[in-house]
């Protein structure tokens, strides 16, 4: 299959949290949904030794032409999807740039260097205020309340991808991402798939 | 998302590179795949191991690297293809044997190794770079540049070492291993596998003997022979590549993962019409002929590989030979500290490399907006290390450890090692760790720390090693310990798993890498047989481990052993909710007052015990708390509650 072409391309995708939050995950799935539209995508990501509680991030790429380097070059992020706000400031810091657009589930996982008092968590309203002056434009959804409310927070992650789904910034049809949804969690479907909704729906 | 097996030849499938180098070795027909884990390695036995009775190979974790090459020799001397895949230090654990395979030559069956390096040491305790083994062994090397080429040569690997009656080596990195790409899949052969050792000895060969490194001296000129062949092959392989002008002004010259990132470097700075690049994909032996028809393009070379010198190097003894009007004038590279051998490399190193020799501008960004986004990072985001997982049984070993050590008071200490407890040298682990080297060293270098009372040494020594490391390459030091009468506590911290890498099983455990049951190997009954004394214990009982370290510790009379069994939460929570709900009375809480200078959450350290700043009381975050309960045992004040869930 032949992809649509980009508007820039490669097209720059950085998912950021903390590890053990399902960063990987969203990658996988979001990766998967587009190579079967025809493009090349590169994922890159951080494993190992980072899973342990420490700052995960991974370069999604997207290309019409050919495969790219795991990495994304600093100031050249076209889209952060942040699962935690402090990491997703972090990651604006090193790749944001004035066209970014940000996604931002705004539930704060504080460090052990924070609980330690060695270092200080900003206020939320601070942080949520540097990261729309960084964005050209921000999305903040509330995705762990609301995967509480569908019974278990791991659901913020296909809450999350519905709203970069819904966002419409990635060159995939809702349906491609849906089918990837369910292939890959087949117990959980229909809460997943409402979790998906959830977040396409809170971008429209 | 496809299972490496998948039979839908000509698709395109999001891989990472091990599942492209195993879809690889399934393309090429093995038979035989053999391991012990290692980030980066882990996942290529791991997804061909869990495909295995389907598609009728046999895959293993073996007890340590050595033996996992052994045993896919074996493999490959019955007319079997074999694979060994490991990082980094696994190929240092296997050299003493590969050093005489390569000399004895392999079966009818091909062998492949293939070495995970990780630069930057993301999941290591050091970046090693394995390519210089091949050059020293004489082993033909091949490096690939992205995904396809991480399935494409695997399989051709194959033949290749059949053809040459060598083992043949692929050298991956983090940056292809655990990134994902596309793969175009191709067709997945239905052979049958026929085992048989069909050689015998000759007396009439001027080699006789089959599968042995002796005669060695004939043996080490047919190896030479074997290289030279290699190299022909090499010279007319579609895994080298020019992409570029005809005459550039700058030549590049990479391998591996630094092809993409000087492809991406080029293009950031639009100088495809001034930079050309070589990509080399069959780097040891050199394809000489073909690199130096491409060195004529350009006067200007630039190097970029990870982490060593290694094609620099290589390239520039080739040039040694070159006449003056046809060798470059100007080599960049890590000699001229244009680019470092050390750490990672990325696009923006390389491109940062090319302005400095080019002169070239490069804005990213805005540069206002650069300043202030790095100044708002820089004073918003707060650090954030690692540490062991919330409800991990390392925390309480390493607070139980810590705690008996200094109830001890005679300055005792750990000795580290590697496993998700080598984080006993960070703030989890109370910084009680202090050494840290290679699998198994904790109690060889405990065993002669345990040795100088002689001299005068009288600190308690406590080996920690978690229940993979043990059978991996701690048993030799334990047993030169009891046998030679080393004064040191061995503990085993049993979470039944090789946690780090991805759960796998190891003899510990009953399991076989094809998820069949095995009869285990009884830890406490094989640390007895050796006359050690062992003592059990569980690291969630902290007073009844405590107690126990005490005891072991004043004994000072030979080697002792100290189980501390509790699983992987990992693991369990795979299976089973949390057991306890936990959270703070905030009327028994009494904060800052307490005196106890808030143990829980300056110093207990579980990143789901946060401080609730405006009440100024210790909280638990539910999303993150497993629920463990340890936390309710350590507070002074019986404030943390838990409540069985």
């Amino acid at each position: 299959m032949s992809a649509r072409p980009l508007n820039r391309d490669p097209l720059n995708l950085i998912v950021t949290g903390v590890g053990g939050q399902g960063n990987v995950m969203i990658s996988l799935i979001v990766g998967n949904a587009l190579v079967s539209e025809g493009y090349f995508v590169t994922v890159g990501e951080t494993y190992g030794m980072s899973q342990r509680g420490g700052p995960v991030m991974s370069h999604l790429r997207v290309s019409g032409e050919r495969q790219h380097s795991p990495f994304i070059p600093e100031g050249c992020a076209d889209v952060i999807l942040g699962m935690e706000p402090a990491e997703t400031l972090r990651m604006l810091g090193r790749y944001g740039n004035l066209r970014v657009v940000t996604i931002v589930n705004p539930r704060p996982i504080y460090s052990i260097d924070v609980t330690a008092g060695l270092a200080e968590y900003p206020q939320m309203s601070q942080l949520l205020e540097a990261i729309e002056e960084l964005s050209a434009q921000t999305w903040i959804i509330n995705a762990t309340e609301e995967a509480q409310k569908l019974g278990d927070p791991m659901f913020a992650n296909a809450i999350l991808i519905g709203a970069l789904i819904g966002s419409g910034l990635l060159p995939v049809d809702r349906a491609a991402v849906e089918g990837v949804l369910s292939d890959t969690f087949p117990k959980q479907i229909d809460t997943n798939l409402a979790a998906f909704s959830k977040g396409f729906e809170l971008l429209q | 998302m496809a299972s490496i097996e998948i039979d839908a030849p000509g698709t395109s499938q999001l891989f990472i590179g091990n599942e492209a180098i195993a879809r690889g070795a399934l393309e090429a027909g093995i038979g035989f795949a053999a391991a012990y884990p290692g980030t980066p390695a882990s996942e290529i036995l791991g997804s061909l191991a869990a495909v295995a009775a389907k598609v009728g190979i046999y895959t293993e974790w073996s007890v340590n690297e050595k033996v996992a090459m052994e045993a896919a020799a074996g493999a490959s001397y019955a007319g079997i293809r074999a694979l060994t895949a490991m990082k980094q230090n696994g190929v240092n654990v296997v050299s003493d044997f590969l050093a005489n395979l390569v000399m004895s030559g392999i079966g009818k069956g091909g062998f492949v190794l293939v070495s995970c390096d990780d630069p930057a040491a993301i999941s290591s305790g050091n970046e090693q770079d394995t390519r210089p083994i091949a050059k020293w062994f004489d082993i033909p090397l091949l490096e690939p540049g992205d995904f396809q080429e991480a399935k494409d040569m695997t399989s051709w690997l194959f033949d290749l070492a059949e053809e040459l009656g060598t083992i043949c080596m692929l050298r991956s990195v983090t940056r292809i291993a655990h990134a994902r790409g596309n793969v175009t899949i191709g067709e997945l052969p239905h052979r049958q596998h026929r085992a048989y050792f069909h050689e015998t000895h000759d007396l009439k060969s001027v080699m006789p003997t089959p599968f042995m490194p002796i005669p060695s001296v004939p043996r080490h000129k047919l190896l030479h022979q074997k290289m030279d062949r290699a190299r022909e092959r090499f010279e007319s392989s579609p895994f080298n590549r020019y992409v570029g002008p005809e005459s550039p002004e700058l030549l590049i010259v990479t391998s591996g993962s630094c092809w993409l990132y000087s492809r991406d470097a080029v293009r950031a700075l639009r100088l495809e019409d001034q930079v050309g690049i070589l990509k080399l994909g069959t780097v040891w032996p050199l394809p000489e002929e073909f690199v130096q028809i491409h060195l004529g393009r350009s006067q200007t070379i630039l190097f970029i590989e990870e982490i060593d010198p290694f094609i620099e190097r290589s390239v520039m003894e080739m040039a040694a030979n070159l006449s003056c009007s046809e060798a470059p004038s100007v080599f960049y590279g890590k000699r001229s500290g244009h680019i470092n051998a050390y750490g990672e490399l990325n696009p923006d190193i390389v491109i940062q490399a090319i302005r400095r020799i080019l002169g070239v501008p490069y804005e990213p960004r805005d540069a206002d907006y650069a300043d202030r986004a790095t100044a708002l990072a820089k004073s918003h985001v707060p650090e954030r290390s690692m540490g062991f997982c919330p409800g991990c049984s390392h925390r309480a070993a390493f607070w139980a450890m810590k705690t008996a050590l200094k109830l001890d008071g005679r300055n005792g200490f750990v000795t580290g090692d590697v496993g998700c407890y080598g984080l006993g040298l960070g703030p989890t682990g109370y910084f009680q760790a202090r050494t840290l080297h290679c699998m198994g060293s904790a109690p060889g270098v405990a065993s002669g720390l345990g040795q100088l009372d002689r001299f005068g040494f009288s600190q308690p020594v406590l080996a920690v090693v978690g229940d993979s490391t043990f059978y991996h390459s701690a048993l030799p030091a334990l047993i030169n310990g009891v046998y030679n009468r080393s004064n040191f506590t061995l503990v085993i911290l049993d979470n039944s798993a090789t946690a780090m890498t991805g759960f796998q099983p190891h003899p510990g455990t009953g399991m076989t890498a094809m998820a069949e049951p095995t009869d285990p190997v009884d830890t406490e009954a094989l640390c007895r047989s050796l006359g050690a004394r062992v003592e059990i214990c569980d690291p969630f009982d902290l007073t009844g481990t405590i107690e126990v370290l005490l005891r072991t510790m004043a004994e000072e009379d030979g080697t002792r052993v100290v189980m501390m069994k509790r699983g992987c939460e990992l693991v369990r929570k795979k299976s089973a909710g949390p057991p306890y709900k936990v959270y703070v009375d905030t009327e028994k809480c009494i904060g800052e007052a307490c005196g106890c200078d808030r143990l829980c959450t300056r110093l207990f350290l579980c990143p789901a015990l946060i401080w609730d700043k405006d009440a100024a009381r210790a909280a638990i975050d539910d999303i993150i708390c497993a629920g463990c309960g340890l936390c309710a045992d350590i507070c002074p004040q019986g404030a943390i509650v838990k409540e069985a869930a």
